[in-house]
């Protein structure tokens, strides 16, 4: 598969990278030079990407979005409104930026440059194409999911920092919806890592090319599991219950203004981005599409893949109305959460099968195909239907330590306790 | 340990790990004093990269940065007057040198070890290899810990769990 090609074949930029690096080498540099070179370029060129992805996607998803709520979106900076998100960022840029009074001002400056890191560091394991990839761990499934989880503590700092009740409500429901989601993904993702047998990224593109097959018509339970964690992760709506603005103002960043919230912003958009590179990689076969890639870049296909997927998250954007927080909660662990284990189990049972009854990739991988489309069929419909059979609880049960402790007071039922 | 960059790369996250291992005993704000915690975690994660251990760096942020210290923070916002912080004690000085004491000890043997150096070569992949030794030499220690998980979990929705009644009195 390795594209063995001259610096000027622009199918993979690596080989561009990698002649340099070789004449780097021939001058006679310490071998730490090359090294960090490579480094160097590839996050400029990750950064470079990110920002420039991010302000196309300002404009078009404000246009999309216009055009699906049948108005007309930003038209009046430069040729149909092409330069607003350039606008938009100056605007940002100029802004005083305010800190509150009786906030943590070291955490609430320190926040913003925070939730940038992982948003970030995402992208050094994803693999652009064949050899454009920064780090190719050999954990790097489970580094997505450490790196996803420290997106966490920096959406806290922001909300609590901020010294204002709805910061710090919005603070406290992303950290209840990304615990609960982010077990979802963890399931979800090994269902894959079975399947490949490898929790390398680039080992799951080449897996997928070389049996001709992308894991979402082997995993469809999984995709959607993703899909739907994916965008709670990225605190987009429909799932944007951290920042709903008609419950809790702007939630975590109530307080923020300026280049400080240009920050939320940007690692927003990023971190949208990253769950749709992800996507890309693990379910739809990466920078792969069935030999296309001896002729086209791969890094094109990659990127016309990444920005479909991320094309139906503002398509759900724009249609779906928000959830409530208890409905995302249940919906994580009454719905998704048995579907994952289910699914995990389906997958373990399916590859002991291959091994034992020594099935051929040719018999084995349609047969499951058809068996787990059929599998999420039924599961995800009866499970639904289940759900919808029970009657839901009249009284709410709310822990009664939390009563106790006085941290959530509910009208006068809580008083004489 | 050999080559200059790693040397560099250990006594960095050294640093970062003990510093922001004192600061999370010296700062007053409960809040601060865990996401101090948190960079001494991920200082902790560093130093198992050097060490080429990647699977255990990898869970390390997982489980302490990721989990562990968001269930602190959890519980120091729900905690009534958390605000209060770090306050004095009159266990201070006892403190430190128990701290001290056990710094000594486990510095001495350290040092004072002729550690055995094993000739064989590092793992490529840390991962497979662990995930083979917990099912299958390590087997029963592992389930036991995931009974003793299962445990933890339900006594403590059994200790929350409001009591049957108490929803229907106030009613």
């Amino acid at each position: 598969m390795r594209l063995e090609a001259d610096w000027y074949d622009f199918r993979d930029l690596g080989n561009t990278v990698g002649a340099l690096l070789e004449q780097i080498d021939d001058w006679g540099a310490p071998d730490w030079v090359p090294y960090v070179v490579s480094g160097l370029i590839g996050v400029l060129a990750i950064l470079l990407w990110g920002v420039l992805s991010v302000l196309a996607f300002i404009w078009i998803e404000r246009r999309v979005v216009g055009l699906m709520q049948n108005r007309i979106g930003p038209n009046r900076v430069g040729p149909s409104g092409l330069l607003q998100p350039v606008a938009d960022a100056l605007k940002l840029v100029l802004k005083e930026p305010i800190t509150s009074r009786e906030a943590d001002t070291i955490l609430f400056w320190l926040a913003p440059i925070v939730v940038f890191i992982p948003t970030l560091v995402v992208f050094a394991v994803i693999p652009f194409g064949e050899r454009m990839v920064l780090a190719d761990l050999n954990v790097g499934v489970l580094f997505l999911i450490a790196i996803g989880s420290i997106n966490t503590i920096a959406v806290f700092m922001a909300g609590w920092s901020s010294n204002n009740k709805y910061a710090l409500m919005g603070a406290m429901r992303t950290i209840a919806m990304l615990i609960s989601y982010e077990l979802i993904q963890v399931l979800v993702l090994l269902a894959a890592v079975l399947f490949v047998g490898s929790m390398r990224l680039g080992d799951i593109v080449a897996w997928q090319a070389d049996y001709g097959v992308w894991l979402l018509f082997l995993q469809p339970l999984g995709l959607l599991g993703y899909v739907i964690a994916g965008a709670v992760e990225m605190n987009r709506s429909p799932t944007d219950i951290a920042e709903a603005e008609s419950e809790i103002v702007a939630g975590y960043h109530t307080e923020y203004g300026g280049i400080k919230f240009g920050f939320f912003y940007q690692a927003e958009y990023l971190a949208g981005f990253a769950i749709a590179a992800v996507i890309v990689t693990l379910y739809m076969g990466g920078w792969t599409l069935w030999g296309a890639e001896e002729w086209v870049p791969g890094w094109l296909i990659f990127l016309a893949k990444l920005y479909g997927v991320f094309f139906i998250y503002i398509w759900a954007r724009g249609t779906l109305p928000r959830l409530r927080i208890d409905q995302l909660m249940a919906f994580a662990w009454k719905f998704l959460l048995p579907l994952a284990l289910v699914n995990v189990m389906v997958v373990g049972g399916e590859m002991l099968l291959w091994q034992e009854a020594e099935l051929s990739s040719g018999q084995a991988l349609p047969l499951f195909g058809v068996v787990n489309f059929a599998l999420a069929l039924a599961l995800a419909g009866g499970w639904a239907w289940f759900l919808g059979q029970l009657r839901p609880d009249r009284v709410a049960h709310r822990a009664i330590l939390t009563q106790k402790v006085g941290a959530i007071y509910y009208g006068e039922a809580a008083a004489d306790l | 340990m050999d080559d200059t960059g790693t040397v560099i790369a250990f006594w960095m996250l050294a640093a970062i790990t003990v510093g922001a291992a004192l600061m999370v005993v010296m700062v007053r704000n409960l809040i601060r004093a865990v996401i101090f915690l948190i960079l001494s975690f991920v200082g902790v994660a560093g130093l198992y990269i050097t060490l080429s251990a990647d699977f255990v760096a990898v869970t390390q942020i997982l489980i302490y940065a990721g989990a562990v210290s968001v269930l602190m923070l959890f519980a120091i916002v729900l905690t009534p007057r958390g605000d209060r912080g770090n306050q004095e004690t009159f266990l201070r000085l006892p403190a430190l040198l128990l701290a001290l004491l056990v710094a000594f000890t486990l510095g001495y043997v350290a040092i004072d070890t002729e550690w055995a150096i094993s000739d064989r070569e590092g793992f490529e992949e840390t991962a497979s290899v662990i995930g083979e030794a917990l099912l299958d030499k390590y087997v029963l220690p592992f389930e036991i810990a995931s009974v003793l998980l299962l445990v933890a979990m339900l006594g403590a929705i059994v200790i929350v769990r409001p009591e049957s009644g108490v929803d229907e009195a106030r009613e």
